[in-house]
């Protein structure tokens, strides 16, 4: 019923390759991404499916927005090469049951922010940046009834996106959201880009998070004191489905007065936080995943960062520790424009 | 006035002595589903000195004696079925000694699993002692006196393995000592002395252990736990067995539960590990995840969730308000690791009947010798049904457990009749004449391990 | 009568597993944070003890006696409790205990000294039974102002105004106050009770009439703003008061006290030469997670070396004091009260000073450095005491 808008004729006539010469991950040329591209298409086994770590990143490099990423795990879960170990795909597909009842529906007639399956994280959405707007999904017990699935996208396993993200989205609509404003990235990613990709109507208008403190900031202006700190900022997957509004990352740190630090693994560059990877069939997962932390954090304590800001809450808890013991602090970009206009959110000293 | 009453307030003092019907009300309860006996008095003491002369006037009044540790055994082992006085140990709580280069702890019989520690981590940083999963409340010594295992099971055994030195009141009221500080040493060894170890396990039915010397470990400084997770519980046995084979970690548990979601039918474990430097924890981890447990993870059948540092201890524990109930009472067994599929799946099956969200755990002792395989069972405190069902279900549970050919751990009154059953008559005759021998009027804790 | 069915909680009382977790300070230390468990050590005293004796009591299953009230009201209120619980409904754990003290206080069937000190303060606008018209007393030859409208009304309470040794930290907090220039004034004997200890002893009905009386009082008078000395009626009048229409902006002395150091509106350079320790009052921290003011305050202080006590902030042990217990006292006279277990914490870290921002922590833990003949040891001084002489102000 939803099906993938992947066209083949683009990567035919692709000089780039971008989707897979740029990967971080796959060491390959040209001329080979071209043929193993079109071996995905056709519904052929080819090494990238098991090679993939489902970065997101080609989402991005393909600037045609043909969907490389969408079709190497349409094809992952086609051909069964699933990219992580079958436990830890059923665990996955479990986690997002909703159990515990059904949600309680009210109408909003407006914008809301959406805390998606972050119900618990209340405490980043307090203070004046979120006056007056309402939230939906603040009951821990009942947030399954709004997570956006997109996780799966790592699991290969499209079609449980497919039979249960229409569900959520109703779910969201019976709250009489015009505007939502999505808390997680990958959120925002579901509705603005996946659902389009693959056919599915969003029936509000998704707004992105930082867009919305970026806003919000604006007109909170004359209270935001300079926090002058140095800031690395850890990109997550998800960003990749919405690369247009990575911007105002830089923008909210020049209007805070944050000093985003010189680094090589940054904007397309980011390194993934490795908290899909970790657990990868692919040989050697562990071990290169643990490298490739270390080899992230170096690279932001080597360019003077003292913060490491993030949005999503998945990449937190990967990196969070790590970060801690290098004497960088990790702070979400919320907390950090709290501090910005004066606030002292929790924890913060 | 109550003679036996003023006698007690003549050896503990009035504020620790009650014939109160609140403190009868409470100390007639056990936190599972046992059903609630009340004693006649209840008494705190402070000194084993206290205890002796306790004893000897229950002996000569012919009263039950029952002692007390966290009172968190949940198998009813400190109910006072037949009344009499309940001694609530908890007083005695001093941490008399740790010894840094023997490497064990002196401690009163009171002293909670949270207070040593707390204590050994502000203290004595590198040392630690095998905290089992109950709350800090639980004591060392009442841990011990049920065979507890603990958080170092794997590499140490049974905490009733790690005891350096008992000191004991007996039922008759003489007050022993067992191991090296019986002829006046430290407290270092329970051996070569003759054997007699007459007090583990007797569940309280053979004197009353007022001191535990335990042994401690050495606490490394990166202490943290991996994850790994099956799909199939046939192969649950083999990765016990791989990882223990790395001897490279501190403690392995498996476990599943029917909520929430992401655990039901999947098998995680949790793998201990610890290091005292970045280079040995990934060391460690890479003998045992990529070398030993790699195989799975490439066919697909483990996935490695991780290493996270830092250990809670004390655990925090929410299971008794899992369905909003108040309870829970479980059955452990001690059972042959292969056992693992068959535990969990007639578990299951006992739980489904029962209506109950089915919760197993297995915990590793020593280099796979065996496992505590434990089946839990919520109920609702304020709705009787369910702990009618509760109790139904760990019946039958007890029932399993021996028919999968375990044995039962610090089982209640059902279990201890089930096991004298198939126990060796001989043995048991000579049970019931240590017995007889050690508590002539049989004042302690009756009820429990009386052979018919 | 009530049953469990018609009891607020009848349908959460019977979750508490008596785990045992309430006993225990953050860090797991000893199981005698609890402070009435602390004096007693009987399951009964224990936090779980009373839920479970309350359950009982509303099913039947045991009968009120006076021994039952005495476990229930020697609940100090000090939210140790709360803090540790870590199940989902920990947040009404206390407030099922005061319930339960709230359903004793409707049958008629509390113990005298209960009975006495909210008869005292029905009548007599204090605990003590003390005249009214002697609130003022403490205010002799202060030249302190009646409250006009100035920035700030200074509440006193009712330790502060009646008793004599609160009273040195009334008149100290007031020379302070005056000292840094705060444009505040008192309401002497015109002043009621906040009526926090009336409250957790479940006396709702009393507590409603002194909250109401008092926010008229302010009301008519224009108050806005109100600094009090006592953290249990900045906590009645910050928590509770919003209920009843009474919204002030309400400070603990040492809320502002950090201010005006930290603003350098207070001259404090005279210093304070000693070791001192701090024992956080119940109603600041663990009630109103108010744990750095004290701490920055004494800091501040030239002289003074600071001495964190083994059991502080969320984990402070009770002196033994809330719930009106300064009063009806039931922990008290035993080497395991809870205000003499305190003070020899205080003196195990080699501090010579205790300071207290409680006048209900000053009595009870001066009398119980008294009782363990501690005198020429350590002593137990108000901040607000310390920080007047950091001023130079001398009584």
């Amino acid at each position: 019923m939803y099906a993938l808008k992947y066209d083949e004729d683009t990567c035919l006539k692709c000089r780039t390759q971008d989707c897979l010469a740029k990967c971080q991950y796959i060491d390959i040329d040209k001329e080979s991404a071209k043929k193993e591209i079109l071996k995905i298409a056709h519904g052929e086994d080819s090494s990238v499916l098991h090679d993939c770590v489902t970065c997101y990143a080609c989402e991005e490099y393909c600037s045609f927005n043909n969907h490389p990423f969408y079709l190497i795990v349409e094809k992952q879960e086609e051909l069964d090469i699933p990219p992580l170990p079958r436990p830890i795909i059923k665990r996955g597909i479990k986690t997002g049951i909703p159990f515990r009842g059904e949600p309680t529906i009210e109408k909003i007639n407006g914008r809301a922010l959406l805390m998606g399956a972050f119900a618990d994280l209340m405490h980043l959405i307090q203070g004046k940046l979120f006056e007056g707007l309402p939230v939906i999904s603040t009951d821990p017990r009942k947030m399954f009834h709004y997570f956006c699935q997109l996780m799966y996208l790592h699991y290969a396993r499209n079609s449980v996106i497919k039979e249960r993200l229409p569900k959520i989205i109703k779910t969201i609509a019976e709250h009489e959201v015009t505007e939502v404003v999505c808390f997680h990235d990958e959120c925002y990613g579901t509705y603005t880009s996946y659902c389009p990709a693959i056919g599915m109507e969003v029936p509000f208008t998704p707004v992105h998070f930082f867009e919305y403190l970026y806003n919000r900031l604006l007109e909170l202006k004359k209270e935001i004191k300079p926090v002058k700190l140095k800031v690395a900022y850890q990109r997550p997957c998800s960003s990749r489905l919405s690369p247009d509004k990575h911007r105002f990352v830089q923008a909210i740190f020049d209007l805070i007065g944050a000093q985003t630090v010189e680094r090589e693994y940054v904007d397309e560059n980011a390194l993934c936080c490795g908290g899909t990877m970790e657990g990868q069939r692919r040989e050697g997962s562990r071990k290169r995943t643990a490298d490739l932390r270390r080899k992230n954090i170096e690279d932001m304590k080597n360019a003077g960062a003292e913060v490491c800001v993030f949005n999503c809450p998945a990449c937190y808890n990967t990196l969070g520790q790590m970060l801690v013991q290098s004497g960088i602090r990790p702070v979400f970009m919320s907390d950090l424009c709290r501090v910005a206009i004066g606030e002292k959110p929790e924890g913060w000293r | 006035m109550d003679s036996v009453y003023e006698a007690l307030v003549e050896i503990v003092g009035p504020e620790h002595v009650s014939s109160q019907p609140e403190e009868l009300f409470i100390y007639s309860w056990d936190l599972g589903t046992t059903e609630p006996h009340r004693p006649d008095y209840a008494v705190a003491p402070r000194t084993a000195e206290e205890i002796r002369k306790i004893v000897q006037l229950a002996n000569k009044e012919k009263i039950p004696v029952v002692p007390l540790g966290g009172g968190l055994s949940l198998a009813g082992l400190a109910v006072p079925f037949k009344g009499g006085i309940l001694l609530d140990l908890k007083r005695m709580d001093d941490i008399i000694e740790v010894n840094e280069r023997a490497r064990y702890a002196l401690v009163e019989c009171g002293v909670s699993q949270g207070k040593l520690t707390a204590y050994l981590e502000r203290h004595h940083p590198h040392l630690t002692h095998s905290e089992p999963g109950a709350p800090p409340a639980a004591t060392i010594a009442g841990n011990v006196v049920i065979h507890g295992q603990g958080d170092l099971a794997h590499p140490y055994g049974f905490n009733s393995d790690m005891i350096n030195g008992l000191e004991v009141v007996t039922p008759t009221g003489e007050i022993c000592q067992f191991g090296s500080c019986a002829i006046g040493a430290g407290w270092f060894t329970l051996h070569p002395l003759p054997d007699v170890g007459l007090f583990l396990g007797w569940t309280g039915t053979t004197g009353i252990i007022t001191k535990v010397s335990l042994r401690l470990f050495p606490c490394k400084k990166i202490r943290g736990m991996a994850q790994f997770v099956v799909d199939d519980e046939d192969l649950v046995p083999e990765v016990f067995y791989k990882i223990t084979h790395t001897q490279m970690v501190e403690d392995i548990m498996a476990t599943s539960q029917a909520i929430p979601p992401f655990s039901s039918e999947l098998h995680h474990f949790t793998i201990n590990i610890a290091a005292d430097s970045e280079k040995e924890l990934e060391f460690k981890l890479e003998i045992v995840f990529d070398d030993t447990l790699g195989e799975y993870i490439h066919k697909g059948d483990g996935g490695y969730l991780g290493f996270i540092r830092g250990l809670e201890r004390p655990q925090l524990s929410k299971t008794s308000d899992w369905r909003k109930g108040g309870g829970f009472e479980y059955v452990g067994s001690i059972m042959p690791i292969e056992q693992y599929p068959e535990c969990y799946r007639r578990g299951k099956e006992i739980s489904e009947r029962h209506d109950i969200p089915y919760t197993v755990l297995a915990r590793c002792i020593g280099t796979a010798h065996a496992m505590m395989f434990s089946w839990t069972y919520a109920f609702n405190r304020a709705d009787p049904k369910t702990i009618e069902h509760a109790r139904e279900a760990l019946h039958e549970t007890d029932d399993l457990a021996l028919e999968l050919g375990g044995t039962i751990w610090k089982p209640g009154l059902y279990g201890q009749r089930l096991v004298m059953e198939k126990l060796n008559p001989n043995t048991l005759e000579l049970m019931r004449k240590i017995k007889q021998l050690l508590d002539p009027n049989g004042i302690m804790n009756p009820g429990n391990w009386e052979a018919q | 009568m009530m049953a469990l069915a018609d009891f607020e909680y009848g349908d959460t009382i019977h979750r508490c597993f008596r785990c045992g977790y309430c006993k225990f300070p953050v860090d797991w230390t000893d199981v005698n944070n609890c402070p009435a468990y602390a004096r007693y050590r009987m399951e009964t005293y224990s936090c779980g003890g009373r839920l479970w004796l309350t359950r009982a009591w509303l099913s039947d299953e045991i009968d009120w006696t006076a021994h039952f009230a005495h476990i229930m009201f020697s609940c100090t209120a000090c939210k140790n409790c709360e803090a540790k619980c870590p199940l989902s409904f920990n947040v009404d754990i206390l407030n099922m205990i005061t319930a339960a003290k709230g359903e004793m206080v409707e049958r008629g069937t509390i113990p005298p000294l209960v009975k006495e000190f909210l008869e005292n303060i029905q009548r007599h606008g204090n605990p003590y039974g003390t005249p009214k018209a002697k609130r003022g007393d403490w205010l002799d030859g202060m030249g302190l102002k009646p409250y006009q409208g100035q920035d700030y009304l200074y509440y006193v309470g009712c330790i502060g105004s009646y008793d004599t040794r609160a009273q040195e930290i009334a008149r100290a907090l007031g020379a302070v106050l005056d000292r840094a220039g705060v444009s505040f004034g008192v309401l002497g004997v015109e002043e009621g009770c906040d009526g926090n200890d009336v409250n957790m002893i479940g006396e709702q009905g009393l507590f409603e009439v002194l909250a109401e009386d008092n926010i008229a009082q302010f009301k008519d008078l224009g108050v806005h703003r109100i600094v009090t000395l006592s953290p249990h009626a900045y906590n009645a009048i910050k928590n509770e008061y919003p209920c009843y229409e009474g919204d002030f902006e309400v400070l603990h002395y040492t809320q502002l006290l950090q201010c005006l150091i930290s603003d350098g509106d207070l001259d404090i350079s005279k210093g304070f030469e000693a070791r001192v320790t701090f024992h956080d009052p119940c109603f600041l921290g663990r009630w109103n997670g108010e744990y750095e003011a004290s701490r920055e305050i004494l800091q501040a202080i030239p002289g003074v070396t600071f001495i964190e006590l083994e059991k502080n902030r969320e984990s402070a042990l009770c002196c033994g004091g809330g719930g009106g217990n300064f009063y009806i006292d039931f922990l008290g006279g035993s080497p395991d009260s809870p205000s003499r277990r305190r003070v020899r914490e205080a003196h195990e870290t080699g501090a010579n000073i205790l300071a207290v921002a409680c006048p209900s922590c000053l009595n009870m833990l001066e009398d119980a450095v008294k009782s363990e003949e501690l005198e020429d040891k350590i002593s137990v001084q108000d901040i607000s005491e310390i920080v007047a002489k950091a001023c130079g102000i001398t009584a």
